[in-house]
């Protein structure tokens, strides 16, 4: 694996000149400035010299340093190299009278949405981008939302008519036997389409010849909202992300601040948090499998499944009181211990799972109307699935073994004794095989950390973060002040910038946090896992027939929440 | 009707009467689900919790075909009008369920893209509290839908008892 001297040493030999391409001293990950001049040619750089190799674009965002900074915009891009696991952040300073930055697209497909999304919430437009129009707001909206001076109670009315309708699909057109070719709009309310998205298709007989997807329709203004709460009340929000796994977000989200602190949680707490992370995670292949079936018409293994997710709704329920949305995790450690039975608990959920597990598989797995089904329909190719930005069981059903939980561990995974499945084929079927085995292998997890769960506090002792208990807040002043202070203000967090990510139910979910020092964050952004994967939708679909969209969508496990924010 | 000593007796009852307690334990709900309430209605359909307990088991997912809007999850100004268009294609009777805090007001999303609440648009008749609401309190909701169609206070029921008021007048 190359140094980070060496990358410095990769780069300046290309770019030697001080005011194009600067390092950034320190920071969290290898930071270059650059200047829109060179972009294209230092993104290739980046991404075709041997010893950089970034071949993944995880996420393209703005920052606006509105009043503190001139230029007064950020493109910010985060980059990682499978081949040598390191990363690497650029920022690119735009000005607000000129904000144009040259688009990356035709390096990596996984600019598309990015770029559209930076545009839309911040007005940097991306010369050279196929479509950028607006991503997550409506084609009514008036302004651009992250921005600081824009209010964030200002709504724009859509009016029915004014909803958006791709180009090409306004005019009709023929097949070489002059029957005239359909337009069929697929959602956003559509069975299988959960709701909240919207995918246009053009049909010849039943093949479909062209797709274009429409997303936003759940968009809920998470990084405006974050950016006016305190640091600990952003956690209910991160909830809301991935409400099929949501322990996971506030895991991904705590631990971040807890780097930019330089605090640890507590060993119990960190044990907590695998446990039910895993348990989440596995309630979320269960909600992407059983929907998967479902929409393909196979009921029963969901009611079966089903179960499974209701016993970790009991456990997640006596934790923490709620069933979905937990807000369980806090800055520090963990909202309050475990119940008392709680291990006894985990052991009855570790023997009742893997029965009900087994029951779909032998209903689905060598099921010939399954595997017909699935078999070849919607396959990736690795590359492809690396070009567009891919992570999670989506990309290891490709057959790279990417897994942060690996690669990068936190919360102590290197510990754990578990395998990270992959599958060659890159289709709807070994998405399906992969989530069934990494199932199995987070039960193997829970089971080994339920064997070593210490005990101890589980947050930290640290006032300036954490609360202090309540009943000492009603009889000393010094903790009563404690509270008032992390109640009104908020907890400070240093200032500065940090990338933290965990590996999300759907691939790897990252928080890239911005403080200025106070009580809430300056900027918040999600690299939404699922939102890399979803751009690629309509690419795959061309070729296909119509009812094996279904198939594909569901394959893909697209959460609305997380998806759109 | 047959009493257990096998005498005959008679129920007299108004057709609308008749007609309003079949509709209240025949409900055919359209699941609206956009979210995370989403996820907790599938929970109260599946076996653990079972709907169809409450005579409202038949999930249709064409508006044509059904006669409840549960209404289950945010919605933006970007899905407003998707859901009147909805909410205008069901067949008459209708009856809508706003199920959670963001159907209901809006929640915490008091934000730039989020719809304060479905009634901006559509009227509610039975609205659900929680984030999301538990499946034992969308039960409740539910039961209290059946007992409004019943006693006829929704705001269907409302609206035609006024039209053939106002007709009659």
């Amino acid at each position: 694996m190359a140094t980070r001297e060496a990358r410095s040493a990769a780069v300046r030999q290309a770019f030697p000149d001080e005011n194009l391409v600067r390092e950034l001293p320190g920071g969290d990950q290898q930071t270059f400035v650059v200047d829109r001049k060179v972009l294209w040619d230092f993104a290739k750089h980046l991404k075709e010299h041997p010893d950089l190799n970034f071949d993944l674009l995880l996420d393209i965002c703005g920052v606006d340093w509105w009043g503190k900074r001139e230029p007064r915009f950020d493109a910010v891009y985060h980059l990682y190299s499978l081949r040598h696991g390191h990363r690497l952040r650029i920022k690119v300073p735009v000005a607000e009278e000129d904000p144009v930055v040259p688009s990356v697209y035709g390096l990596w497909k996984a600019a598309d949405w990015f770029e559209r999304e930076a545009y839309d919430m911040f007005g940097i437009r991306f010369s050279g981008h196929p479509n950028l129009r607006r991503i997550l707001t409506h084609d009514s909206f008036q302004g651009h939302p992250l921005r600081k001076d824009y209010d964030p109670g200002q709504r724009w009315l859509l009016r029915e008519e004014e909803q958006y309708v791709p180009q090409w699909a306004k005019i009709p057109q023929e097949d070489e036997d002059h029957f005239e070719t359909q337009v069929l709009n697929l959602g956003p309310a559509h069975p299988a389409t959960h709701g909240t998205l919207r995918t246009v298709v053009r049909l010849d007989g039943e093949v479909i010849t062209e797709a274009e997807t429409e997303i936003g329709y759940l968009h809920r203004c998470f990084e405006k909202m974050s950016e006016r709460h305190t640091w600990n009340q952003v956690i209910p929000y991160t909830d809301r992300l991935n409400y099929c796994s949501s322990m996971i977000n506030g895991v991904g989200y705590a631990l971040t601040v807890e780097n930019m602190l330089g605090i640890e949680a507590p060993p119990r707490a960190q044990v907590v948090r695998v446990i039910l992370s895993e348990l989440s995670r596995i309630m979320d292949h269960i909600v992407d499998i059983g929907a998967n079936l479902t929409d393909l018409g196979a009921m029963t293994p969901f009611l079966y499944l089903y179960q499974a997710r209701e016993e970790i709704y009991s456990l997640l329920e006596a934790c923490s009181g709620g069933r979905l949305t937990v807000s369980y995790v806090r800055i520090g450690g963990l909202a309050e211990d475990v119940p008392p039975d709680f291990a006894d608990a985990v052991r009855y959920l570790l023997r009742r799972i893997p029965p009900l597990v087994d029951d779909m598989e032998r209903l689905i797995t060598e099921n010939r109307i399954f595997r017909e089904r699935t078999e070849g329909i919607g396959k990736i190719s690795a590359e492809e699935a690396i070009n567009w930005g891919w992570t999670g069981p989506c990309l290891r059903a490709c057959g790279v073994a990417y897994d942060v939980r690996k690669a990068h561990p936190y919360l102590g995974y290197d510990g754990y004794d578990f395998k990270v499945p992959i599958a060659h084929t890159g289709d709807t079927y070994a998405r399906y095989l992969v989530r069934v085995e990494e199932m199995r292998q987070s039960l193997r997890i829970v089971e080994q950390a339920l064997a070593n769960l210490p005990d101890g506090p589980i947050i930290v002792e640290n006032h300036h973060v954490a609360l202090p208990p309540k009943a000492r807040v009603y009889t000393e002043m010094e903790s009563l002040i404690y509270h008032f202070k992390l109640i009104m203000e908020g907890m400070k967090v240093p200032a500065g910038e940090y990338y933290g990510y965990v590996e999300g139910a759907n691939g790897e979910l990252g928080f890239y946090a911005i403080s200025d020092g106070g009580g809430k964050p300056y900027r918040l952004k999600v690299r939404p896992p699922c939102f890399a994967i979803f751009q690629a939708y309509p690419h795959m679909l061309k070729g296909h027939l119509v009812a094996d969209s279904v198939a594909i969508l569901g394959s893909l496990n697209i959460i609305a929440g997380e998806l759109d924010r | 009707m047959r009493t257990p000593d096998g005498s005959s007796a008679f129920l007299t009852t108004k057709l609308e009467k008749l007609l309003d307690k079949a509709r209240a334990n025949s409900l055919w709900p359209y699941p609206f689900g956009t979210a995370c309430c989403g996820i907790e209605f599938m929970s109260v359909m599946m076996g653990h919790y079972d709907l169809s307990r409450f005579g409202a088991e038949v999930v249709r997912f064409s508006p044509r075909q059904s006669d409840l809007l549960i209404v289950a999850g945010t919605i933006t100004d970007k899905l407003a009008p998707v859901l009147v268009r909805i909410y205008e294609q069901m067949a008459e009777p209708k009856y809508v369920i706003s199920m959670g805090a963001c159907a209901c007001t809006g929640g915490f999303y008091r934000a730039y893209h989020v719809v304060q609440g479905i009634d901006e648009f559509i009227p509610v008749d039975v609205y659900v509290p929680g984030c999301p609401p538990t499946p034992e309190a969308l039960f409740a909701g539910v039961l209290k839908l059946q007992e409004m169609i019943e006693r006829g206070e929704t705001h269907y029921q409302r609206m035609v008892a006024a039209q053939r008021a106002a007709a009659g007048a």
